[in-house]
């Protein structure tokens, strides 16, 4: 009896083993795939159950989180949410996260490891970190300038520092309060609806997720092409355009605005923003070079990310003469986000350059130690140092005496380029009040910001709608908030 | 198979006198650990929940030392040799489970468990006590073995009379508490089974037929086994008829594992083996019930799938899992979530949650060590009644850990059933301490053996 009470005894073993190796399996080997069903609710009431980091602008957090005591407990909040929304995005336990909210999401909630010291230690014990803060490269009043120039009205307003693509100031407008979709509940629900019903469409981002014709504001990227590929080589010379211009191989007259645009020096041309010398420009440096000139400014880039993705903005890369006559003066299919234009204007600003602009300038453990800085971000010429410095004059005379001179602030150097882009099936639509400019205070040793204004505008007039008119004002409002505002000092 | 170790032995030979310690002082500092770390635990439930150690804690503390002391008492009593392992894990059990369910009646704040579980216990160290106070030789009990049977087949068909709970009629309630009359019937059954094998045991082992020639699987005549196959029959259809499906597997298992103790024969196993599968195969075919349990083991996801949210075993599971290797803490996990049934068969996902795999071990470990002291008081015992029912007691506890604990953490089909101590639920708690009383009882017979032989006491004259 007793070698059958060890038998038994020895079954007993191997049922307490087979528990025990049960449970390492799914304590430990299967433990993650189990964590990530999408129906445990344990990631949610962790990424909940703790205040959420914030969102900085100019040192001051535009974002909060409001203890509710419910299951998911800490919900977002906004302090001017929507001026901020098109940086900030909305986080909402019920619809995900977006634009910042959604990349810089792992420091926000605590779950990236590096905002812990000893990351292997915090993967074994499963505790979660109190969520890191995100400094942004905002500037306050920028912003605060620019969501008051829109004033409600379709458009968006894109500013960025030329030298080191700092972005200053990123408002869509109409907005809307991403506070309306933290939470849980019906209302929440309700209010998703609504926004994603909406005619005028509060949820996107104009300033990067929407690209427009650029127009005449275009005419930047093609003087710097014709001066770049040597079609140009004074700009006082006469450039031998016919006004009427018939676009080559058609028999369409392609015509001015305004009138003596014949044979106008680029100078003058620039400064009365004639079609006709522009398009016959675009035609003489050819598809190729132009191609290369706005593929180095930025266009027909898919990969760039501020950290969120910026659309792309198209320069045709396969055009008839026609086309590409249209296309150098942002026409036909040439398309840009305000961010793109903003991009435009900061390179002319910065001796050819353009820097990769982002958002996010470095992002912070709750205790203030820091996570990661932006560092130096890929910087591309874009043209020659030369050209850059002829395209400021170029730009300087638009606002001192051509078209731009609504954005002149005193005591500044401003350059600009106005556009009106026509759109719609055979340029029906209400055309888009376009202006690029940028600034630089007298004391300052290099331009401060650049800026590109789109107001989409269907309540005025056909004929009223200028970039001078009613772009350049609120770009003026930006600049003067960056030369005026802490960094000049 | 015929071997040494099945040669009839009414009476062991003689072992020299020697006085084994008796080690009260250790399982009295044993219990004093327990009773601190069940302390520990409620103070650390309250700090992780408010910040402060909750009110209750020097009550609970009181409590339970005071509970676990007049155990002791007696003991030190009336079995003064007994092991020194088993009241001090019974008492440490007892104390996690209602910190435990304590923790989660902070979840569910109109439903309070805490305090009927604490009456529930304390009416089960005082059963503790009677048995130990009461019962000086365990042996007595052969003398009941009838009775115990004919008490248990009544117990097991009460709840019959009463209305289902949750689809099963295993609960009779009386004055507003809930009683399981069948966890009372296992601890009988093991006495009759216990009882009845100990005095057939020849019989059954020699008297027989070979299944097939020259094979050494050989089976005992009808005559010998008919009366025990009829209880266990009886028994087992009662319960499938009450959809207790855990507790039957229980009986199943300790009939089988008795049966073989008793009798070594390895055709027990194989008869044991055919009957499992043919009941699996039958029960799982004809009753919804079951079949819905075993696909909900193989596919514990397909709630998910199927757009309906996870079920109770997806939730345990998710638990399981959350509670890594150290766990998430007392008071901090989510176990909640599994919803109905937490604080009873679930429970055991609270403690893999927030304990963690090393808690999870310990608690296993814990009730490995228990049945392996009951399995060693069996070794040490020379009366066979005493052996089978130290065996039985000891494998009822393993098999029940090993039924509920396999079925929360996915290793085999989920039966109802409560963990030992640990669950809420009167009659377990109730029954599971009359189970320590009696391996107290036993163990003390096996450890005390040679001061009573010392005193020319034999031990194998009283069977019947």
């Amino acid at each position: 009896m007793i070698r059958h009470i060890r038998h038994a005894a020895v079954f007993c073993a191997l049922l307490l083993v087979a528990l025990l190796v049960n449970a390492a399996r799914v304590q430990v080997f299967q433990a993650r795939s189990y964590d990530d069903n999408a129906a445990n609710r344990r990631p949610n009431i962790a990424r909940y159950g703790q205040p959420r980091g914030d969102i900085l602008v100019g040192g001051r957090p535009v974002t909060g989180s409001r203890d509710t005591g419910e299951q998911l407990r800490y919900e977002r909040t906004y302090s001017d949410g929507p001026m901020f929304a098109p940086v900030t995005g909305f986080a909402s336990q019920e619809y995900g996260t977006s634009l910042l909210e959604h990349t810089e999401d792992g420091v926000l909630s605590g779950a990236d490891p590096m905002l812990s010291s000893f990351p292997l230690w915090n993967d074994f014990t499963r505790a979660r970190n109190p969520g890191g803060d995100v400094v942004t490269t905002l500037d306050p009043a920028a912003q605060r300038a620019a969501y008051r120039g829109l004033a409600g009205r379709k458009g968006a307003v894109a500013a960025i520092e030329p030298s080191s693509g700092r972005i200053l100031a990123l408002v869509s407008s109409p907005s809307y309060d991403p506070a309306a979709l933290s939470g849980n509940d019906a209302g929440v629900a309700r209010s998703w609806a609504r926004l994603n019903r909406a005619a005028d469409k509060p949820m996107l981002n104009r300033a990067v997720r929407q690209t427009y014709p650029p127009g005449s504001t275009f005419k930047v990227v093609t003087a710097a092409a014709a001066l770049d590929a040597g079609v140009i080589t004074d700009l006082d010379e006469p450039t031998r355009s016919p006004d009427p211009y018939t676009l080559p191989g058609t028999t369409t007259r392609l015509t001015n605005e305004s009138d003596g645009c014949v044979d106008l020096s680029l100078r003058e041309a620039f400064k009365w923003s004639c079609n006709t010398v522009f398009a016959k420009l675009g035609v003489d440096v050819g598809v190729r070079d132009m191609t290369a000139t706005a593929q180095g400014f930025g266009f027909n880039d898919t990969k760039l990310r501020i950290p969120f993705s910026v659309a792309r903005s198209t320069f045709d890369t396969t055009l008839d003469r026609a086309q590409l006559a249209l296309s150098s003066i942002g026409q036909y299919n040439t398309r840009a986000t305000p961010l793109q234009m903003a991009m435009v204007a900061g390179a002319v600003a910065n001796g050819g350059q353009v820097r990769e602009p982002y958002l996010v300038e470095r992002t912070v453990r709750a205790g203030g130690a820091t996570v990661r800085t932006a560092g130096s971000r890929p910087v591309r010429q874009a043209m020659k140092a030369s050209t850059a410095a002829r395209l400021r004059e170029l730009m300087t005379q638009v606002v001192t005496e051509g078209t731009g001179t609504n954005a002149a602030i005193p005591g500044a150097v401003v350059g600009g380029k106005t556009g009106t882009a026509q759109h719609g099936i055979l340029n029906s639509g209400t055309p888009y009040a376009w202006f690029v400019s940028w600034a630089q205070g007298d004391t300052d040793i290099q331009p401060k910001v650049a800026v590109a204004v789109v107001v989409e505008d269907g309540s005025v007039a056909r004929g009223d709608i200028t970039g001078g008119g009613m772009a350049a004002p609120i770009a003026r409002a930006v600049m003067e908030a960056v030369l005026t505002g802490p960094h000049t000092e | 198979m015929i071997k040494a170790g099945t040669t009839v032995r009414t009476v062991d030979p003689p072992l020299p006198a020697v006085r084994l310690p008796r080690r009260r002082g250790i399982e009295l500092a044993l219990i004093v650990l327990a009773v601190t770390l069940s302390v520990y635990g409620y103070c650390a439930v309250g700090v992780a929940r408010n910040g402060t150690v909750p009110p209750g804690a020097a009550g609970y503390g009181a409590g339970l030392g005071v509970l676990a002391l007049l155990a002791h008492c007696a003991v030190r009593l009336r079995a003064p040799c007994a092991d020194p392992l088993l009241l001090p894990i019974g008492v440490l059990l007892n104390g996690l489970g209602l910190v435990l369910i304590y923790r989660l009646d902070l979840e569910t704040p109109g439903d309070r468990a805490a305090p009927t579980q604490l009456v529930w216990s304390t009416l089960g160290v005082a059963l503790f006590i009677v048995v130990v106070l009461l019962l000086r030789d365990h042996r007595v009990l052969q003398r009941y073995a009838y009775v115990c049977v004919a008490a248990a087949l009544a117990l097991l068909t009460l709840p019959i009379l009463f209305p289902a709970v949750n689809g099963a009629r295993i609960w009779i309630r009386i004055a507003g508490f809930s009683i399981q009359p069948g966890e009372f019937a296992k601890v009988l059954l093991a006495v009759f089974f216990a009882a009845y094998l100990a005095a057939n045991r020849n019989a059954l082992a020699y008297a027989g037929r070979q299944v097939w020639r020259f094979s050494r699987i050989q089976l005992p005549t009808g005559r010998v086994l008919g009366p025990i196959v009829a209880v266990w029959l009886v028994s087992v259809g009662v319960l499938v008829l009450e959809r207790d499906l855990g507790t039957s597997l229980l009986f199943f298992g300790l009939f089988v594992v008795l049966l073989y103790v008793a009798t070594g024969r390895t055709g027990w196993i194989a008869v044991g083996l055919l009957l499992a599968s043919l009941g699996a195969v039958a029960v799982g075919r004809l009753e919804p019930h079951v079949h819905s349990r075993v696909e909900d083991w193989l596919h514990p996801f397909a709630s998910i799938e199927a757009g309906q949210g996870p079920n109770q075993l997806a939730q345990s599971l998710f638990a399981f899992a959350a509670g890594g290797v150290l766990g998430t803490g007392l008071g901090l996990g989510h176990s909640v979530l599994i919803g109905f049934a937490a604080k009873s068969d679930f429970i055991l996902a609270t403690a893999g949650e927030e304990l963690g795999l090393a808690g999870l071990f310990a608690i296993f470990l814990l009730y490995g060590l228990l049945v392996e002291r009951g399995f060693r008081a069996g070794l040490c015992l020379s009366d066979p009644f005493g052996r089978l029912l130290a065996v039985g007691l000891a494998s009822i506890v393993a098999l029940q850990v090993f039924v509920i604990a396999g079925g929360v953490t996915g290793l085999i089909p989920l039966t109802g059933m409560a963990m030992p101590f640990l669950a809420q639920g009167g009659s377990s708690v109730v029954t599971n301490w009359a189970i320590v009383a009696l391996l107290i009882r036993v163990s003390d017979s096996a450890r005390g053996r040679s001061e009573k032989e010392n005193k020319n006491e034999q031990p194998g004259q009283m069977i019947p």
